[in-house]
């Protein structure tokens, strides 16, 4: 049989699904326990009782010296910039994208600018945007706003070219003015879009929260992971780590659910 | 089927050997005769610089039969954690970072050469003209947290009978502090040179506190590990020989010491006026003899438990640590404080020692 033919049966899929992060756990493992004997006070690869107790210690111990619990604390901080910066960056890609997507006229300015500011690298230009938006809770924002709206725009501005002229024509026989076009044809094909379109720049728009926790800050989850690089507390960087992949796993499938559940209709929503 | 899976395992077989021969093969330690070395920018370890590009370390690597690779890396922590992970045999450190990254990780490091201490070259500055020490009360200062800038902080603090609870600490990264420090969120700074001189260069400005108020705190130190210096003791004497001969060069006041210290100015990224500046904040041991006097002070065992104390009650000493003498550190004359079954860090003076006597 051709290898493409072939499928696995329901309980070799479960297998290979296992397969690679059993590996991966067990390659750590081991390589920690290598480590670990030759000297116990190694840090590089924390055995899973000292990660069991670090998350003890940060996640279930009161801090000494603020009285409050890190990891929520950093978690809540973090979500807060996150959501946010997610919320400011969809309503304005969704704005930029109709606009520059269905009006010619926006169109033209805009659509060459967004192309040319979403090339920008947000983190080179940070001397900048510290000046501008200062040191505080608005700058983290900023800098998410200002790495990911560009690129939902452009994938909005896409989607909104992809609605048939057809729909957009008959639409304007039936009286619609071009208000009622976007808010009645256009914007409930492309609020789905939206969502997966989030979805994709999840990644990102971690990244950009992590990378701006750590150049000044007193709290979150890239902070936390910065300053106890300092002394290489792998044992906290690690569940840390761990922690965010599940946070922004729990994230991209609130997104999928949410888009399967307010636009059933949309087909896309199955990807 | 069946068939697919077990070569799925045996091909999961060798991913593990292999990650496995990879990840224990850092460990071997014994006899060698190569050795790699890093290094970081600061004007008290340029001459590592000097000395690993005009083969002046290959000439004592040769003398005792053996290589000595000296690369420069970018990061100064990531440099650090390197070496505690065991890709490099030594590495340029402070002594706070010595104590709180190898040390208490387990790694029995050796500080060789204890080559200069900072004297001016970390300081606190407060925007605003006429400040005190005193003005920080209330305040937001910008630092890289844990550094040897956050000690130099709390040093300041005891002066002024202030601590850190009375103000707040924004961590802040040593690459972004300049641009911080030109926006209006940011009122306060510690940081080191060459970040220093610019900030401190800015108009209406204080510094209201500086390293060279508690000399020979915040020390630059060639740490190299025990176990393979005791094994290799040709590793010490090559660096500390050529190390040594390096600063003699600088200090000769002839035509070949301003060539060298051009060249270590162009390698830092500045000209000689600028890196003159630089090193006119750090005290660098002009010989061994200074070098040696120091490691032997009592001063030096004194400044260590200060040094602990912060990184204990910072929780850098690790989560195990019951108090400030978890790590124990020896130094010269058998002099040892902390924990004597728990020695990892080690100031030997008898490298330098060798190089005053001219045995190297």
């Amino acid at each position: 049989m051709r290898l493409i033919n072939r499928r696995p049966d329901r309980a070799s899929r479960l297998i290979l699904v296992i397969l690679p992060f059993a590996l991966l756990l067990f390659a750590y493992f081991m390589g920690s326990a290598t480590r670990l004997t030759e000297n116990p006070n190694d840090k590089l690869l924390p055995s899973a009782v000292q990660m069991t107790d670090a998350v003890k210690r940060m996640a279930f111990t009161e801090d000494k010296r603020t009285g409050g619990y890190v990891l929520w604390q950093d978690t809540a901080s973090s979500l807060q910039r996150l959501a946010i910066g997610l919320g400011i960056s969809a309503l304005l890609g969704l704005c930029l994208g109709i606009a520059s997507g269905i009006l010619p006229l926006f169109g033209a300015p805009l659509s060459p600018l967004l192309t040319m500011l979403s090339m920008v690298p947000p983190l080179a230009i940070l001397p900048i945007l510290f000046i501008v938006f200062g040191l505080g809770e608005l700058s983290k924002v900023m800098l998410i706003v200002i790495g990911i709206t560009p690129i939902l725009a452009r994938d909005l501005e896409q989607r909104a070219r992809e609605i048939p002229v057809e729909l957009l024509i008959k639409a304007q026989t039936l009286g619609a003015s071009t208000w009622t076009l976007i808010l009645r044809v256009i914007l409930p094909q492309l609020l789905p879009r939206l969502l997966i379109a989030l979805r994709l720049v999840l990644g990102s728009a971690w990244l950009f929260l992590i990378a701006a926790e750590a150049i000044a800050s007193t709290d979150g989850l890239g902070y936390r992971i910065f300053l106890v690089r300092r002394y290489l507390a792998m044992d906290v960087i690690l569940p840390y780590v761990v922690w965010i992949t599940l946070l922004a796993w729990l994230m991209d499938w609130g997104l999928k659910a949410l888009t399967r559940k307010a636009f059933p209709w949309y087909e896309g929503a199955k990807a | 089927m069946k068939k697919s899976y077990t070569k799925k395992s045996r091909l999961a077989g060798l991913l593990t050997a292999g990650l496995l021969a990879v990840l224990s093969l850092s460990a071997n330690a014994a006899a060698k005769t190569d050795f790699n070395v890093c290094w970081t920018i600061y004007a008290g370890w340029m001459p590592w610089e000097y000395a690993g590009t005009q083969g002046i370390v290959d000439k004592w690597a040769r003398k005792y039969g053996i290589h000595i690779k000296v690369t420069q890396l970018n990061d100064y922590v990531e440099s650090i954690n390197q070496y505690t992970a065991g890709q490099f045999d030594g590495c340029t450190m402070t002594n706070m970072d010595a104590l709180t990254i190898p040390a208490a990780g387990g790694v029995d490091s050796t500080a060789l050469v204890v080559s200069d201490f900072s004297n001016g070259n970390d300081g606190i500055v407060i925007k605003g003209e006429g400040k005190k020490v005193a003005d920080l009360k209330g305040m937001n200062v910008n630092l890289v947290e844990l550094s040897v800038s956050h000690y130099l902080l709390a040093r300041a603090l005891d002066t002024a009978d202030l601590t850190e609870k009375d103000l707040k600490v924004v961590n802040t990264s040593d690459a972004d502090i300049s641009a911080a420090f030109n926006t209006d969120d940011v009122k306060a700074v510690t940081t080191w040179n060459p970040m220093l001189s610019d900030i401190k260069a800015k108009p209406g400005v204080t510094e209201v506190f500086d390293s060279s108020k508690i000399p020979g705190e915040i020390m630059d130190m060639m740490v190299v590990n025990t176990q393979t210096l005791k094994d290799n003791p040709a590793l010490g004497k090559a660096l500390t020989g050529a190390w040594f001969e390096v600063v003699a060069l600088m200090n000769a006041k002839s035509a070949a010491s301003t060539a060298a210290l051009e060249h270590m100015a162009k390698a830092s990224g500045t000209d000689l006026a600028g890196f003159q500046s630089q090193l006119d904040t750090t005290r660098l041991f002009a010989t061994p003899k200074e070098a040696l006097a120091f490691v032997d002070s009592a001063q030096l065992p004194a400044t260590m438990r200060k040094v602990a104390e912060f990184s204990f009650e910072h929780g850098l000493l690790g989560e195990g640590a019951k108090d400030s003498s978890a790590v124990g550190i020896s130094f010269a004359n058998g002099v040892t404080s902390g924990d004597k079954a728990n020695l990892k860090l080690r100031f030997d003076p008898s490298y330098v020692q060798m190089a005053a006597e001219g045995k190297l």
